[in-house]
């Protein structure tokens, strides 16, 4: 499952160059352009409406950019796709967490990219599937339904279903919403194991406390790229107020909890 | 106690001697049975306005099969297809909302249906085709309902985790290279297919009963995808023979019977599941602020 070896590192596994996405009239992304190197974390950062989840869509191909170009690891979204080097853990709110799924069922979908048209689990599936479960610590709770889970465990049963897949890069929508402080730390660890093992990791947030602790870069998104640097550069006061055109005489915006 | 068990077993046993009901629960349980499938995907994506739209709108296709002598299934396939496929344009190219466009197109449909029954001539009753004539199913029809269960049920049989994912997460569909709009499609498809099955058991109106029903009670009874079918399916095979036999001693109407016992499970299902019934939700909650009261009056 290294995933480092699959590019050379002279290759971005993701390469988002003069993206400009817009929904009618409304002008979500303008001009960005990204190169994340494979084995890093970077995080995304900006407020609501900032253009964080289009960018996601963006280069999971849901949404095709007005101009400009994605590459995922030099090929283009659909290749990657295809070859099963993207993974995507949702945002909570995007979940039914109703549905009568269990966690294994869950994290079996993640390898449905290797498995024939019926999608029948071979030998090989399964043993992806609980290798999984084991490094996300969720092999006890594997049967369980997956909303009988907590906050951080529905987190790390999407990030297995990702590690199932064998994702090479993989995309987090806010991983850390929701999820109390120990939960928190728990994610963080696994995240970081995974980058040493040379996955590459998008994580967008809202929580900056995780930032220098979890990844190596950070990206602060406000329509266009506004900084993108080491996370005790992005995250200065100066280049925050400035990248929200806020002066010292005014409140700043409550980012951290 | 002998009497009860002749007086059930004859329930059972005289309406089997006649030929036109063991017809009718033939295409009630096969009907039922696929449409209760159909319904566990219908309850986890939450079409059920899909499957009503369908059904309405297959109206003017029944009548021009039968203005046509083609087997009515050719005409109901086209315009469910074809109404899904409408739907699917006009909520894609304007700004209107999806149910908003789901209910101009079916009963638009539906009015184009009726218009059309009362300019042609034809020897088929209006009402046989809103309501359902299982009673009196011709071998023609018979033989639809046969081949088009089959190949729902092999598709379904085929392609069950992969709409399982659509229902689920098409997000991590696409992310797989998977698209999401094909599985969307075959879902519509399969609808469409279904509910043709289920016009001759019920009728056009009771059909979205068909489609919903079973599924939402398995959906309150178990946690488990393979589960919910199961119990789906047994619900409308059960509801199929009791409002079938129900229909024949009571002489009512067999859609109605049907769509009946289904109500009836699920009022069951709704009162008493373990664990998502109201009842034991309802006591549970009782409990737990009786704790709390004598817990305030054991405080100094």
């Amino acid at each position: 499952m290294s995933a480092s070896t699959t590019s050379s590192p002279a290759v971005p596994a993701i390469e988002v160059s003069g993206a400009t996405v817009r929904y009618g009239d409304v002008l979500a992304l303008d001009d960005v352009s990204l190169e994340v190197a494979p084995g890093r974390v970077c995080g995304l950062l900006g407020t609501n409406g900032s253009g964080k989840s289009t960018l996601f869509k963006t280069v999971l191909g849901l949404v095709p950019a007005d101009h400009g170009r994605v590459r995922v690891l030099g090929r283009t979204s659909a290749d990657a796709r295809r070859a099963g080097a993207v993974g995507y853990v949702p945002q909570s709110e995007q979940v039914d967490w109703a549905f009568p799924v269990r966690v294994r069922d869950v994290v079996m979908m993640g390898r449905y990219g290797h498995m024939g048209r019926r999608r029948r689990a071979r030998a090989a599936d399964r043993e992806a599937v609980e290798h999984a479960l084991e490094r996300t610590h969720l092999s006890d709770l594997a049967d369980r339904q997956i909303g009988a889970l907590s906050g951080g465990q529905r987190k790390r049963a999407f990030v297995a279903r990702a590690i199932a897949q064998g994702a090479a890069v993989l995309l987090l929508d806010e991983p850390f919403a929701g999820v109390d402080k120990r939960s928190e730390a728990t994610i963080v660890e696994l995240l970081r194991a995974l980058r040493g093992e040379g996955h590459t990791l998008l994580v967008s947030t809202h929580d900056l406390a995780q930032v220098p602790v979890l990844c190596d870069e950070a990206v602060l998104l406000q329509r266009r790229v506004i900084a993108h640097g080491a996370p005790a550069e992005v995250l200065r006061p100066e280049v925050l107020m400035e990248a929200f055109g806020i002066h010292s005489d005014e409140e700043g915006p409550v980012w951290t909890r | 106690m002998d009497a009860l068990i002749t007086g059930l077993t004859e329930w059972f046993t005289v309406p089997l001697q006649f030929e036109f009901v063991r017809r009718a629960l033939l295409v009630s349980v096969v009907a039922g049975v696929v449409c209760a499938v159909l319904s566990c995907w219908m309850t986890l994506v939450g079409w059920s306005l899909m499957g009503d739209a369908v059904s309405h709108a297959v109206l003017p296709g029944v009548v021009l099969s039968f203005m046509f002598g083609l087997p009515f299934a050719v005409g109901a396939l086209v315009f469910g297809a074809g109404s899904v496929a409408l739907i699917g344009v006009v909520n894609r190219t304007s700004r209107v909302k999806e149910d908003a466009v789901i209910g101009v197109v079916f009963t638009a449909m539906f009015a184009l249906g009726l218009v059309l029954v009362s300019r042609v001539p034809s020897q088929t009753d209006l009402g046989h085709i809103l309501f359902g004539n299982v009673l009196g199913v011709s071998d023609t029809d018979i033989w639809q309902v046969l081949v088009l269960a089959a190949v729902v049920l092999a598709v379904v049989w085929y392609k069950h985790r992969d709409l399982t994912l659509y229902a689920f997460d098409p997000v991590h569909a696409h992310a797989l290279g998977i698209n999401p709009r094909l599985l969307e499609t075959l879902l519509l498809g399969l609808l469409s297919v279904t509910v043709v099955v289920a016009l001759q058991a019920v009728g056009i109106i009771l059909v979205v009963a068909m489609v919903i029903i079973p599924g939402a009670t398995a959906y309150l009874l178990t946690d488990r995808f393979e589960r919910m079918l199961l119990i789906s399916a047994s619900i409308a095979v059960a509801a199929a023979v009791a409002g079938v036999f129900t229909s024949f001693h009571l002489n009512v109407s067999t859609g109605g019977s049907i769509v009946l016992a289904q109500a009836a499970a699920f009022t069951l299902a709704y009162l008493l599941s373990p664990r998502q019934g109201v009842l034991r939700r309802g006591l549970s909650a009782r409990r737990r602020r009786a704790r709390g009261r004598s817990s305030v009056t054991a405080a100094p």
